[in-house]
């Protein structure tokens, strides 16, 4: 049907929303009834909260009825429906981090993303599903089921964010949140055609976020359109007191200010963009390569100057990062231990006993590897020889972007991952394999820098997402060459495509993604 | 001497061997909120879980925010104790696993401590002695945890998280402490330190300042350290002393026997006077330290440490010297004075209430009546330097008795009143006039002429029964010593 709601773009929502010809409450109702009705194969969906949306959607009613006629003073996303990834703590509502070590947790206490996000008056519609503690490209390590991709039901979303970019491509919400410790925003981006973004470490703050990688770990936006995308970060970025990382450099208003398609297309002439020749990794896929370099050439055509560049350390990006990331993440995760919250397991006679057990059940085998690795990479005598050193190689990989920058480029173009959307299972027994579809995406949180993944046409009938990268603080330059991008390929005939397997939600006897996964599983343990 | 002393070696192990000792205190600092989150430090005697928050529960999502004030204080502690401060410090995660650590981790300080390489001096019965201390660091506290027994007969443990993330100060020593009573006395400085410059109440007993001490013996001239025994639980000062000194002959005794020390943790039970082993060190604990990432580096800028040593209060070794040197106060009195903040305070607002009083008198005010009245209570108590600057000038001048004197401070230390009020509502006036004095021995000398004639046959004990009748007439407010001499004065005067 054309007039449905759902697939709007959020600023028009919200532009709707404030003429009055919808409510906040029927918008949010389209998403919900849609979401509820088509999950069962697409398990995208930890929690709808259906009662609390609807609320949240009545007060927004308010809010812009009272205010209707001072339109410009209301906030961006006032009434619109957005998806929070099951990490980010909501008062008194589950958080599960997609672990069985948080059933039953609910937070006590609102993330400052959420209290922004209340701030801005959006409607929370619920909870999304997420590989275990973020550890994970595919969302099949989540405790609770995979989630499939919109595009082809026996694929994969990516993820970690699998969960956050299957709901947004598949119009159960205009937005969402996702987090990104080496790649989960905007390879699941990439993998189911939408946009994610990455900001640069600080810029968004992790309080009440559910820790992965500290030194790592950023929040950001999932839409269908740039304009969308960073409208979301408008909202939720900003430094807070209580995240001491987060940074006090202000953010631009013109993210909520993008230009139209002729302004946007304009904007590319002259712009200095980097090819950094190592992000063209061995085992990439040829349609996937085509797409990148035929982004290029229309990026040319529109007058930006496209030059061959290196990032030298690159190659050292992935082994670095699986040092760094679990080694935090040991620590991080040493709170689950069943004493204040959580399933506790054991007899509660011998303390060690306890944690054994507790831990034992309520962590899966990915979390545990990556606590091991962690572990073992902090350990006396290995200290030196792991974490050190790769903190040493971490500043290397940080300064050849440096020298870009130095150099004058606005931005680096490379794919955001090596493939489309793999199989349900495909690289669950090896998980090197699975470690390797962050290689292009891990050096940028390594470097702590932005970085955006946007839509890029198909191959094989699947998404391929472009990757931006750009100098810290840049998000808005970001969001200007992507939104140029969106407008020079505007006409392109798969903007035009919904994903293919979106009408096979709708068929009641359709597999769940688990049921998919099962036989695979099976070989994969 | 081979390092293995024989039984037949029949002098003092004092003699054969020597006890190395290093000292560590964990000292709570006086901060109003917590280490890392915004909690009140003011859970004392509060009901259990009741100062807690995400932070300090260690909850998923929850990120620690430093508190500047206890920076402070432990750069302060660094300043007093003429430390060296980093250019830059940060925090590094000590990990290990326990019930009372919320988080899996303590936030503490391993390679950059906020102050090392310091040093403190301090009086002993041999003289002065030079403490190395190698480092202060800035920690979190842990939960209490408390051990009970259910309604239905198990045995339990409770968590308080109240305590969960309060700001702690480690001060750890070099091995350079030989005795006991150096220990002790070190311990005893340190706590004046910190409560000087307001760090810490460092109170012993309520957990304010923990010490511990690592102690282990070697053979007098041989260099090698001997196997290091830890020795918790001393709750005073003198827990400390008597520990210690138990563990040297522990120690000596167990080589002379021929036994291998170990490592081992050892409490101190104050009800066996005696050290016993709490654990084994079977193992060095592997902590996996690593920096925080949750805590970006902290900068020190130098005229914020400027700022800090500009404010900072007299320490107690420049006082003790200046007491000394400028108002010629003995060692005794200038150390019992500067041993005791309030006693210093006492001191300094009674001297600059009233300059023209004498230091030494002063000082004796305080050493003496304060200090017996405020050990007698027990506990502080309250004395404005104004009235007490007032008292000690009305016995100065003679305008009351010395014991009257007594009488007034107390009144005043109970009630809060100020003296001129408490001595004229009593009638402790001394009559110094000598007009009004001679007035009075006239009238006693005339109603009394059989004690005159008594001291004119060369009973020279009339002369007190005189005194006391003039004293009882005037109900005690004559200046004795005048009575005296006018006493004295009349009788001798020749019989006209």
């Amino acid at each position: 049907m054309t007039s449905d709601v759902t697939r709007l773009p959020a600023h028009e929502m919200a532009a709707r929303l404030r003429a009055g010809d919808l409510s906040s409450r029927e918008l949010a109702v389209a998403h919900l009834d849609l979401a509820e009705r088509q999950d069962r194969g697409l398990n995208a969906w930890l929690t709808i909260d259906r009662e609390r949306a609807l609320a949240e959607a009545d007060a927004a009613d308010v809010r812009l009825a009272a205010r209707r006629t001072m339109e410009d003073e209301l906030p961006a996303l006032l009434g619109v429906p957005v998806a929070l990834k099951d990490l980010v703590s909501v008062k008194g509502g589950q958080c599960t981090a997609g672990s069985h070590i948080l059933e039953g947790y609910r937070a006590p206490y609102d993330a400052y993303i959420t209290e922004r996000l209340r701030d801005a008056g959006a409607v929370i519609l619920g909870k999304t599903n997420m590989d275990e503690f973020a550890m994970g490209s595919s969302t099949e390590h989540s405790a609770f089921g995979p989630t499939a991709n919109p595009w082809d039901l026996e694929r994969v979303p990516g993820g970690s964010s699998g969960g956050s970019a299957a709901v947004v491509a598949a119009f159960h919400a205009p937005l969402a949140i996702g987090t990104d410790t080496g790649g989960s925003i905007r390879q699941p981006a990439a993998l189911t055609g939408i946009v994610g973004l990455k900001p640069t470490y600080g810029r968004v703050s992790r309080y009440g976020i559910v820790a992965f990688a500290s030194s790592l770990d950023q929040i950001g936006p999932f839409a269908r359109n740039v304009r969308d995308a960073a409208a979301l970060l408008h909202a939720i970025a900003g430094r807070d007191e209580r995240d001491s990382t987060s940074s006090p450099v202000p953010v631009p208003d013109v993210l909520l200010h993008l230009p139209d398609d002729d302004d946007a297309a304009n904007g590319l002439r002259g712009k200095r963009l980097g090819l950094p020749r190592e992000y063209f990794v061995a085992g990439m896929e040829p349609g996937v390569e085509a797409r990148i370099r035929e982004a290029v050439t229309a990026l040319e055509g529109a007058g930006a100057i496209v030059e061959d560049v290196s990032l030298p350390h690159t190659e050292y990006g992935l082994a670095t990062y699986y040092i760094v990331a679990p080694a935090e993440a040991s620590a991080n995760l040493a709170r689950y231990d069943g004493i204040r919250f959580g399933p506790r397991r054991g007899a509660g006679q011998d303390v060690l006993a306890d944690y054994l057990a507790t831990r034992g059940a309520g962590f899966g085998p990915e979390v545990k590897r990556r606590i091991m690795l962690g572990t073992y990479a902090l350990s006396a005598g290995y200290y030196d020889a792991f974490y050190l050193k790769a903190q040493k190689v971490r500043t290397l990989i940080k300064a050849d972007f440096d020298a870009l920058w130095a150099q004058g480029f606005d931005a680096l173009v490379a794919p955001t991952s090596p493939t489309v959307a793999f199989r349900l299972g495909a690289r669950l027994a090896d998980p090197v394999s699975m470690y390797l579809s962050d290689a292009c995406t891990l050096p940028v949180n390594m470097a702590g820098l932005p970085g955006i993944s946007i839509p890029a046409g198909l191959s094989e009938g699947l998404p391929v997402g472009l990757q931006l990268i750009g100098a810290p603080w840049s998000e808005a330059g970001l969001f200007g060459l992507a939104r140029g991008y969106e407008a020079i390929t505007a006409d392109a005939d798969w903007r035009t495509l919904e994903p293919a397997d979106l009408p096979a939600l709708d068929v009641p006897s359709t597999p769940t993604p688990a049921d998919r996964l099962a036989p695979h599983a099976a070989v994969a343990r | 001497m081979s390092a293995s002393a024989t039984v037949a070696d029949r002098r003092d192990p004092r003699e054969r061997f020597e006890a190395v000792i290093g000292i560590e205190v964990h000292c709570q600092l006086r901060t109003v909120s917590k280490m890392f989150c915004a909690c009140s430090t003011a859970y004392d005697g509060a009901a259990p879980n009741s100062h807690v928050c995400p932070v300090c529960l260690g909850l998923p999502g929850a990120l620690p925010v430093i508190n500047r004030q206890a920076v402070e204080y432990v750069l302060m502690t660094g300043l007093a104790i003429q430390g060296t401060t980093p250019a830059a410090t940060r925090w590094d995660r000590k990990n290990y696993f326990y019930p009372d650590l919320p988080k899996g981790y303590q936030i503490s300080q391993l390679d950059l401590p906020l102050a090392s390489a310091g040093r403190l001096t301090v009086t002993t019965s041999d003289g002065p002695f030079t403490v190395g201390i190698t480092r202060a660091h800035l920690e979190e506290d842990t939960a209490k945890l408390v051990h009970a027994t259910a309604a239905d007969g198990r045995r339990i443990s409770l968590i308080d998280f109240n305590r969960s993330g309060a700001p702690l100060m480690e001060i750890v020593t070099e091995p350079d402490i030989r005795t006991a009573e150096q220990a002790r006395r070190y311990a005893e400085e340190l706590q004046l330190l910190l409560r000087t410059i307001g760090a810490s109440d460092a109170d012993m007993e309520r957990g304010q300042m923990r010490v511990e001490a690592n102690v282990s013996l070697r053979s007098r001239g041989t260099e090698p350290f001997g196997t290091r025994v830890e020795v918790k639980n001393m709750n005073s000062f003198r827990a400390v002393e008597r520990a210690i000194d138990f563990e040297i002959e522990r120690q000596a005794a167990a080589i002379d026997a021929g036994e291998t020390l170990i490592l081992e943790t050892r409490g101190w039970s104050e009800e066996r006077d005696a050290t016993y082993r709490m654990r084994a060190k079977e193992t060095s604990d592997d902590y996996r330290y690593f920096p925080e990432p949750d805590l970006p580096p902290l900068h020190l800028d130098p005229a914020w440490l400027e700022r800090l040593r500009s404010a900072m209060p007299e320490l107690p070794a420049g006082r003790r010297a200046r007491y000394q040197k400028e108002i010629g106060l003995s060692e005794y009195d200038a150390s019992v004075l500067a041993a005791d903040p309030d006693a210093t305070a006492l001191f300094e607002g009674a001297r600059a209430a009233n300059p023209s009083l004498a230091a030494k008198t002063v000082a004796n005010w305080v050493t003496g009546e304060y200090l017996r009245l405020r050990n007698a209570a027990g506990e502080a108590v309250r004395v404005d330097p104004v009235q007490f600057a007032a008292i000690i000038g009305a016995v100065e001048d003679r305008s009351i008795s010395r014991t009257n004197a007594k009488q007034v401070l107390e009144a005043h230390i109970e009630t809060g009143r100020p003296a001129a009020e408490i001595i004229a509502e009593r009638g402790y006036r001394q009559i110094s006039d000598t007009g009004a004095v001679a007035d009075a021995v006239e009238a006693a000398l005339a109603a009394n002429s059989t004690a005159v004639a008594d001291y004119r046959a060369g009973k020279d004990q009339a002369v007190g029964f005189l005194v006391g009748q003039v004293m009882k007439a005037t109900r005690g407010q004559a200046d004795a010593a005048l009575v005296g001499t006018e006493v004295r004065r009349r009788l001798d005067e020749p019989v006209e």
